[in-house]
């Protein structure tokens, strides 16, 4: 016999002013291989239309889905009912804005983030069409791959003490954007100019190095090793500013 | 109600939407991108496997150049692309890898020396150059005659994605996310923008331009079984459509991937048959190299997933509680290999299956994942039938894919597609002043509101729309799929008519207030059932086989009567079918209709054509024709 799995679901629909933040309960028959995306897509198709949630790729490449999973940020599309108990807590993802129930406004935050630490390759090079690609040691290729691989669901940013303190935490996830610039030749950026960006308290030395953010990645990303690197690589560059405003004088 | 102003309007913010954005970002123009998700999280990112492009720096891809492309390109389309634009495509493939590259994407480099790879379970040895170190290098893709396939790891599009958005970002190029387009503005014969609605707070605006572009994907949400996300619904397509004057180009031409993982159809990409997986049957023995003795697990999708399902048919198939499916084995790829280049593949396996791919068989069956039908366009990306509208990538029907696309060939085409068609939008802006009418805006605003005032009220009925899209997709999948014929496909049409019937009685269960999911899905889902039905019909007219058409009644491919394609209207809102008509599938031959080198295949040839010209040597077998040979053509893991 399969178990019963009770859903306790964050409810709440701004747009409707008659509607109050309350939790709504939901009984479903558990099936094999069930993952939170068949189940809510059952609970909406079955029981009621007007939940709101977010998924799209619903195998873990997109992001989408990021909610508060009995405690814990994940995301829903690859979290199978098989591995958690038999009564399910889900709240939508803090910091960001709620749009409705279970899905919050990641887009405006991330929009937001790239033109803080200007998220793009800066380079005075154009690009000549003509000519052969600009080598690249493979070896370095894949090391930015490996931050590159943050699909920006938001969880890092939602397990972060810091970023509940304070709203202008840019947390690990901008970190690890910034990271993936530094080691990229490509990028022509100076210690000097992403210590502009990162070398304060909402950046770098905000971190109180709780490291739930690395806890809770889905991606799996190295955030703590990142965390190290830029406060190691800021803290050396705050110094040398140190020096060189000395010097000046 | 909010209007916004914009000289170029892109609907859908994948990489072909964003790329097209970018060219108009650089000339100067303000330009919106529309999204139902963030940018990143639209279904580009999922394309795992790679972007084909004919650079020709790997030892494997020695002696490429863009003319052996473009011959796989046309031979995988079975002749139904327009050779045109597959010839701008292969051109200028490269030239965009190297420009994205610029903008920076990761590519995996060339490593010089010797390395080991896998073909068919076998070993061998490659060395690479030490001249070429550093450049771009490529992997195997089905259906090519060189590794081509550029790549970042098992997340290429993820990559590309993210560095084109940091592109738009830095650009200025605003995206407009959770915003649906759910109409065109229109007179009939220009397009001036959409009416959109806030999938944040539910309210109507109204986005004007001058020129307007569908780069909303693939509808692969019209069947049950999809590799495709959530989004790819064909809401672009349903907007189109619904103008009554542009249509939809070859709908029938529907790609079924050979690897969709069983229950889920989550795609693991060709990547892995690339890199040396097979595909095993109950018995765990291989059998594509029976079919296809020359490109065996690496023929085109279309065979592959027709000998799969033909295997299946014989018994060979591995039964579940999900029903018959077989195993793909990449094993003896090694741990390394399969946590490093695969890595996407190991989480999926692991994330989804519980089932670890070192050590343990993948189920797969052929699962819906691409549509090569989609809006028509002309070479520059312009649509037919309303000026001012435009369209790129799997949206589109440009069409470069005819019947059947290559691995690798989709996720290429949405930069090189999106780039020379955002070039040709600028062209076009440069050039056109528009007047807007407010009657026009008015009325089309009025027509929505409308619309979603009697779904809310239940003004025509109260059908479920949940149920009337599983009965949609449960009849497109029986009739519609791998293996096609006439009494399954006529009994589909009229099934969907049914459907349509349903459709139009559609009210909500729910209050319908803000962001409301269920007038999201309400909205679209009259349009999606004609959608159904463009892909039924023009597959119940299409009486030959050709790529991914197969036609178990009409086995030969007819190039004397069919090398054509499709174009399905929607002329009056309350017809009961579309309307077909058809235009000659290319004007500029360059390489004439012939065997594609596998894929066992009778041949009707054209008029004037030699009838032993396009002969094949090698056993029919009446229903499949698949010997493609080539290595399968990876497309839709991207």
């Amino acid at each position: 016999m399969a178990r019963l799995l009770k859903f306790n679901i964050f409810r709440y629909n701004p747009q409707n002013p008659e509607s109050v933040p309350h939790m709504d309960e939901f009984v479903l028959e558990e099936t094999d291989s069930m993952t939170l995306f068949i189940a809510l897509n059952r609970i909406r198709e079955e029981k009621d239309s007007s939940l709101q949630f977010d998924f799209c790729c619903r195998a873990g490449i997109c992001g989408s889905c990021g909610m508060v999973i009995n405690g814990r940020p994940g995301l829903a599309c690859h979290t199978k009912t098989k591995d958690l108990p038999s009564e399910i807590t889900l709240l939508p993802l803090p910091v960001f804005q709620l749009v409705g129930d279970l899905s919050v406004d990641t887009g405006s935050w991330f929009r937001e983030m790239y033109n803080k630490v200007e998220s793009w390759i800066h380079t005075n090079k154009e690009f000549d069409p003509a000519a052969e690609e600009e080598r690249m040691e493979n070896e370095v290729a894949e090391a930015i791959y490996e931050l590159d691989r943050c699909v920006e669901c938001g969880c890092c940013v939602s397990a972060c003490g810091t970023a509940r303190l304070r709203d202008d935490f840019l947390g690990a996830v901008s970190l690890n954007r910034v990271a993936r610039f530094v080691i990229d030749p490509r990028d022509e950026r100076t210690d000097k100019e992403y210590y502009e960006i990162i070398g304060n308290d909402e950046g770098i030395f905000g971190c109180m190095g709780l490291l739930a953010c690395e806890d809770v990645c889905p991606k799996h990303l190295p955030l703590q090793e990142q965390l190290a690197f830029l406060r190691r690589k800021m803290g050396i560059t705050a110094i040398k500013n140190l020096f060189s405003r000395k010097s000046c004088k | 109600m909010q209007t916004f102003y914009t000289d170029v309007l892109v609907i859908g913010a994948g990489l072909a939407g964003e790329r097209a954005a970018i060219e108009a970002g650089q000339a100067g123009f303000s330009t919106i991108c529309l999204s139902l998700v963030p940018a990143r999280r639209s279904h580009s990112s999922a394309a795992q496997g790679g972007m084909q492009a004919a650079l020709g720096n790997s030892a494997m891809g020695e002696g490429d150049c863009p003319d052996v492309h473009f011959e796989d390109t046309v031979k995988g389309s079975d002749w139904g692309c327009d050779q045109e634009v597959a010839r701008l495509f292969a051109d200028a493939a490269p030239i965009e890898m190297r420009r994205l590259a610029h903008w920076g994407v990761p590519w995996n480099r060339v490593v010089p020396g010797r390395s080991k790879y896998f073909k068919g379970g076998k070993e061998f040895e490659k060395v690479e150059k030490d001249e070429n170190r550093g450049l771009i290098t490529a992997r195997a893709f089905g259906g090519t005659a060189k590794w081509r396939t550029c790549y970042v790891s098992d997340g290429t599009g993820h990559s590309v994605l993210f560095t084109v958005d940091n592109r738009c970002a830095q650009l200025g190029v605003e995206v407009h996310d959770k915003t649906e387009a759910i109409a065109l503005i229109h007179d009939g014969d220009t397009c001036y923008g959409a009416v959109v609605r806030c999938l944040k707070t539910g309210e109507l605006r109204v986005y004007l331009a001058k020129a307007t572009m569908i780069a909303t994907g693939g509808f692969g949400r019209i069947y049950p079984n999809t590799t495709n996300a959530v989004v790819c619904d064909g809401g672009g397509h349903v907007a189109a459509l619904n103008t009554g004057v542009v249509p939809m180009g070859n709908m029938e031409a529907v790609q079924f991937h050979p690897t969709g993982i069983v229950p889920t159809d989550i795609l693991v990409t060709e990547g892995c048959r690339g890199d040396g997986g097979t595909l095993l049957d109950v018995n765990e023995e291989r059998f594509m190299h029976i079919y296809e003795p020359e490109k065996a697990e690496l023929a085109s999708r279309d065979v592959v997933s027709r000998w799969m399902t033909h295997h299946i048919r014989e018994g060979k198939g591995v039964k579940s509680p999900y029903g018959d499916h077989l195993w793909l084995d990449i094993r003896h790829l090694g741990e390394k290999h399969i946590t490093g280049k695969l890595r996407e593949v190991y989480e999926i396996c692991t994330g989804f299956l519980g089932i670890n791919p070192i050590y343990q068989l993948i189920p797969v069956r052929p699962t819906q994942h691409y549509s090569m039908g989609g809006v028509r366009t002309n070479k520059d990306g312009a649509a037919y039938g309303l000026k001012g509208l435009f369209s790129a990538g799997e949206a589109a029907c440009w069409d470069m894919h005819g019947f059947n696309r290559l691995g690798g060939n989709s996720l290429a085409e949405t930069v090189v597609a999106g780039g020379i068609v955002g070039r040709k939008i600028v062209e076009y802006v440069r050039g056109a002043e528009v007047s807007f009418n407010s009657v026009v805006i008015d009325d089309a605003v009025a027509r929505e509101r409308s619309r979603i005032n009697g779904l809310i009220s239940g003004t025509h009925g109260r059908e479920n729309v949940y149920k009337v899209r599983a009965a949609m997709q449960d009849s497109l999948n029986r009739g519609a799929n791998i293996f096609r014929n006439d009494a399954d496909l006529t009994a589909c049409v009229q099934e969907l008519q049914e459907v349509l019937h349903r459709a139009r009685r559609v009210g909500l269960a729910s209050d319908g207030l803000g962001a409301n999911p269920e007038l999201s899905a309400a909205l679209k889902i009259e349009g999606q059932v004609k959608m159904a039905l463009m892909v039924a019909y023009g597959a119940l007219q299409r009486t030959e086989s050709r790529g991914s058409h197969n036609r178990e009644d009409y086995t030969a491919r007819n190039d004397r009567d069919w090398l054509k394609r499709t174009l399905a209207y929607w002329r009056s809102e309350g017809d009961e079918l579309p309307t077909l008509e058809y235009e000659p599938a290319t004007t500029v031959f360059e390489i004439p209709p012939g065997y594609r080198g596998y894929g066992k295949m009778d041949i009707i040839p054209m008029d004037g054509q030699e009838a032993g010209a396009a002969d094949q040597s090698g056993a029919k077998t009446g229903q499949a024709d698949q010997d493609d040979t080539d290595p399968a053509e990876a497309k839709g893991d991207e």
